[in-house]
């Protein structure tokens, strides 16, 4: 169980309307481990995907990434890094698989010289050995009849069998990390499971960390080991996974399986929370969540710092202070389910 | 007699220009029949490809169909003529799914929503802009907001202005065509609420389209699964949930993600890839990725029909022993 | 509408090309004003070739003329065939695009054969041939020929525009509300084309002041005493080694607003693309 990356209180800043600067993340710390996977969830707006393009140093301008960050990975500062030796982590050492695998892929290279490109970017190795070792990644994501997808092209395969490739470039080049942006969203249910079971196994065969970052609450039950909920730019909450879904404690999370429709179990109304995600600009002081929230009190005006509120188990609201906090599991791990 | 009476509905869309005819149709809907009561709600549910929204779409004759019959309030909509057609219009409305192209950006919201009170002049002057102002309220937003642009709204509240705007002509059925699938968790389920809601207060009826089955279940009392342009399974909602018949609808149950780690089910992966909808395999359309232990020959020649089994229909010959989940790939 | 305006307005290229536009509008709208008669000699023989000097600022030319007046009255011809023929151009495009766009079919074949073989023809030697023909054209038909003949790619540009709209689901929506096909059209797809239809337009501006210059030079376009820059260019040819400015300055004119329209177009063109919504 390494630590393969620290992140510790990352701001990314962009210059807000009129002077002054918005913080769309806003003091993010968490860290990956070997062989583990870490889902980030929040929905639109929270700055989870700009998180992932931090991590590469990828933040489109006029954004950047503020003083007092840290990215360490492994013994490297990323933050630190220039030019040549940036680019050499990005696909090296951290791996990204983006959302769209219709916009992600070049059209006019096949497939097979798009994973070559990886694996000779990285290493210095004779064409005909990249192209040995793009058919193996191939066939390690499971396309079928490998060898003559290599010579397609794109916009020959289905949505599902692309990202399957884009999954496949990602460790080309052995990372010891992949960051996975919402790679199931765009996709069919049945395929989605496909593409998370694929995942699964090159990290397990990769020993490689994963962060995952989406929205889905379903996906991160099967598949993360940790979670990390995001709201305006702030974690939060986090806990290990099953501890999460047992008991989950900040307000915004309760909200969020709160209006999550289920497949089993009571159908109720779905109690969805009120308002809107407010964007940067506009984030309350103190307690983000608090003009939405169902349980803010006075305390909420100052801005709580993330406190325990159970194993290995953080939230960043002030209910964590009092006790007897049963903050009653919305309906979920309750084993007897009819 | 039902609201709406869909038989035998077919859709193909013809590639080619003017002077190369099409050589393989994309065969989008092939042959669907349904029916939806008064008041209640009937979700078509499948993954893409399967023809759902072509269905949504042909009824309300956004596109023509290739053949088939749809009877909506007693009248065959297919053989109206322009202007009937036209007044037709008001009963049957649709709610899209991108909530940022559903409304045209150089218009305000206000105007928006009084288009259909304008093209069937249900109003005039004074009233329309009350109308209007009423209309946004029932969706929960400030009728201030008719001044402004479609850009200064988030998706969600766009989804309410397209419901408005849809309401507007005070019609008895609405299509909704994945109305809460690019939506936010939390946002989806406000939709979701406003939806149930008004369907309630207005006696609405609605096909509801859907690739989520949890979101199905949450709103619709009857539901029908879709595949390559068919129906291969549909009944109650519950009931299809609870045993489904046709092994399809096993698998997509299968696969909708559980958010509870306790109680991971047993996923069925499904081989291959879809097949191309102008290419449809012969016989039954599911049996080259068919994991049923007795498929066989019979599949791949003989089409199978809808036929009752159980609490539901189902297209397949062997829906008697369409094994569940837990059987065909036991959780490890 | 006005957003892209603004937008571009922002852009310190749209500015620069914005206010250099409008400086010269406004000369030559009321240049002749306060400038003496263009046309006027007043010492036809002693004032001929003077250089640029504080009476002349920029010289006159080989007949005695002042040349700023020149360039003044000379802006006002050119720019009127410009705006009023790139408006003919935008308009023919934008109904033809929008036609052919919406109705499909056999309606959009037979248009987009029709743009094919017109944009076949050279512009430049159709409009030398019918003026060359057409001897002494008057301004007006100069200017519907010019307009005539620079529809085709705003055409095309439309109905592309056009094609993609009318997947969007603002006009599905109006389709199922019961929109006929003019609101349709007018309400719906037209309002939405307006961005690349201003691009259009403004470089095409640009396009039709070198159009016409060129025709003008050749003796082909505005008609002497008529000033424009092409004639006072063509004018200056054979004086040029002695009096350069007869030919500079129209020459620069020309240039100068060409390029702020450009400018002005491109940071138009910027401000309409990347719009999102």
């Amino acid at each position: 169980m390494s630590r393969v990356l620290d992140v510790d209180n990352l701001r990314v800043s962009f210059p807000a309307a009129g002077n002054g600067r918005v913080y769309p993340v806003d003091g993010v710390s968490f860290t990956l481990e070997r062989g583990r996977t870490l889902a980030l969830v929040g929905e639109s707006g929270c700055g989870k995907s700009l998180t992932s393009l931090a991590l590469l140093r990828l933040v489109p301008t006029p954004g950047r990434i503020e003083e007092g960050s840290r990215i360490r990975l492994g013994d490297t500062d990323v933050l630190g890094l220039k030019g040549e030796s940036l680019r050499r982590i990005r696909g090296r050492r951290i791996g990204m698989v983006f959302q769209d695998p219709m916009t992600s892929l070049n059209p006019v290279f096949t497939v097979g010289d798009q994973i070559a490109e990886g694996v000779l970017a990285h290493f210095d190795v004779s064409r005909a050995e990249a192209r040995r070792r793009a058919l193996t990644l191939l066939q390690e994501v499971g396309i079928p009849d490998p060898v003559a997808r290599l010579d397609a092209y794109p916009h020959q395969l289905s949505g599902g069998m692309r990202q399957r490739v884009m999954i496949a470039i990602a460790p080309s080049a052995e990372p010891e990390i992949l960051v996975a942006d919402e790679p199931t969203t765009a996709l069919d249910v049945t395929v989605q499971a496909q593409i998370l079971e694929v995942l699964d196994r090159l990290r397990d065969s990769h020993g490689m960390a994963v962060l995952l970052i989406t929205h889905d609450l379903g996906i991160v039950a099967g598949r993360a080991d940790r979670v990390a909920v995001m709201y305006a730019g702030q974690i939060v909450e986090e806990a290990p996974t099953d501890e999460l879904f047992a008991r989950p404690s900040h307000p915004y999370t309760q909200g969020l399986f709160a209006s999550v429709p289920r497949i089993t179990g009571p159908i109720e109304r779905l109690s969805p929370i009120r308002g809107s995600v407010p964007p940067p600009g506009a984030w309350p002081g103190g307690c983000r969540f608090r003009p939405r929230c169902p349980k803010a009190f006075d305390k909420s005006e100052t801005m709580p710092p993330l406190l325990v509120v159970g194993p290995d188990h953080r939230m960043r609201c002030w209910l964590a202070e009092q006790e007897g906090e049963g903050p009653g599991p919305v309906g979920f791990a309750q084993g007897d389910h009819p | 007699m039902s609201l709406l009476h869909v038989r035998d509905l077919v859709k193909h869309y013809h590639s080619g220009s003017l002077f190369r005819a099409g050589a393989h149709p994309v065969r989008a809907v092939e042959g669907v029949s349904f029916d939806v009561e008064t008041g209640e709600t009937l979700a078509l549910v499948g993954e893409s490809g399967c023809g759902k929204s072509s269905v949504g779409r042909t009824i309300l004759r956004l596109q023509e169909p290739t053949a088939g019959t749809a009877v909506f309030e007693g009248t065959d909509l297919f053989a109206l003529d322009r202007i009937a057609l036209r007044r037709m219009r008001r009963r049957m409305q649709i709610i899209f799914q991108d909530p940022y192209s559903s409304l045209n950006p150089r218009m305000t919201v206000g105007a928006a929503i009084a288009e259909g009170i304008e093209i069937h002049r249900l109003a005039r002057g004074k009233e329309v802009g009350r109308r209007v102002g009423a209309l946004l309220e029932e969706v929960g937003l400030d009728p201030g907001y008719a001044t402004r642009y479609p850009h200064e709204f988030s998706g969600g509240q766009r989804q309410r202005i397209g419901i408005a705007r849809a309401l507007a002509v005070q019609p008895s059925f609405v299509v909704c065509d994945e109305p809460v699938s690019a939506l936010d968790v939390s946002v989806q389920a406000q939709v979701l609420n406003l939806l149930a809601d008004l369907q309630r207060e207005r006696g609405l009826s609605y096909l509801f389209i859907a690739h989520d089955l949890a979101v199905v279940r949450q709103i619709a009392r009857r539901v029908a699964v879709m595949y390559l342009g068919k129906i291969v399974e549909k009944g109650p909602t519950e009931e299809l949930l609870r045993q489904p018949r046709h092994p399809y609808t096993v698998a997509l149950l299968s696969a909708v993600p559980e958010p509870d780690p306790t109680r991971q089910r047993s996923r069925i992966v499904l081989t291959g890839d879809l097949p191309s909808p102008s290419n449809p395999p012969p016989g039954c359309p599911f049996h080259p990725r068919c994991f049923h232990p007795r498929r066989d020959e019979r599949c791949r020649i003989e089409v199978p029909l809808l036929r009752q089994v159980g609490a539901t229909r189902a297209a397949c010959h062997y829906a008697e022993t369409t094994p569940s989940a837990e059987a065909a790939a036991p959780s490890g | 509408m006005l957003d892209p305006l603004v937008r571009a307005w922002r852009d310190p290229r749209g500015r620069v090309g914005a206010l250099v536009l409008a400086a010269i509008a406004a000369a030559a709208a009321l240049g002749p004003l306060v400038l003496p008669d263009p046309l006027a000699q007043p010492c036809v023989l002693t004032c001929r070739n003077l250089p640029p000097s504080l009476a002349h600022p920029f010289g006159t030319d080989d007949l005695s003329r002042d040349i700023l007046a020149r360039v003044a009255s000379g802006g006002r011809i050119s720019l009127a065939v410009a705006i009023l023929a790139v408006s003919l151009s935008v308009t023919l495009g934008a109904a033809v695009g929008l036609v052919a766009g919406y109705w499909g079919g056999a309606v959009d074949a037979a248009l987009m054969r029709l743009v094919d073989a017109a944009l076949a023809i050279p512009r430049l030697f159709l409009l030398l041939l019918v003026l060359a023909v057409w001897e002494q054209a008057p301004v007006v038909a100069l200017i519907v020929l010019i307009g005539a003949t620079g529809w085709f790619g705003t055409g095309r540009l439309v109905r592309g525009e056009v094609l993609r709209l009318r997947e969007e689901s603002y006009v599905r929506a109006a389709e199922a509300l019961g929109g006929n096909r003019r609101r349709i059209i007018f309400r719906h797809l037209l309002p939405n084309t307006a961005g690349p239809l201003l691009v259009a337009a403004t470089l095409g501006v640009g396009d039709v002041i070198l159009l016409e210059a060129g025709l003008s030079f050749l003796g082909l376009g505005v008609q002497p005493p008529t000033p424009s820059w092409g004639g006072m260019i063509l004018d200056a040819k054979s004086v040029l080694g002695a009096a350069p400015w007869a030919g500079i300055f129209p020459g620069l004119a020309i240039v100068v607003t060409v390029l702020s329209a450009n400018l002005f177009g491109d940071a138009l063109r910027d401000a309409v693309d990347p719009r999102g919504a």
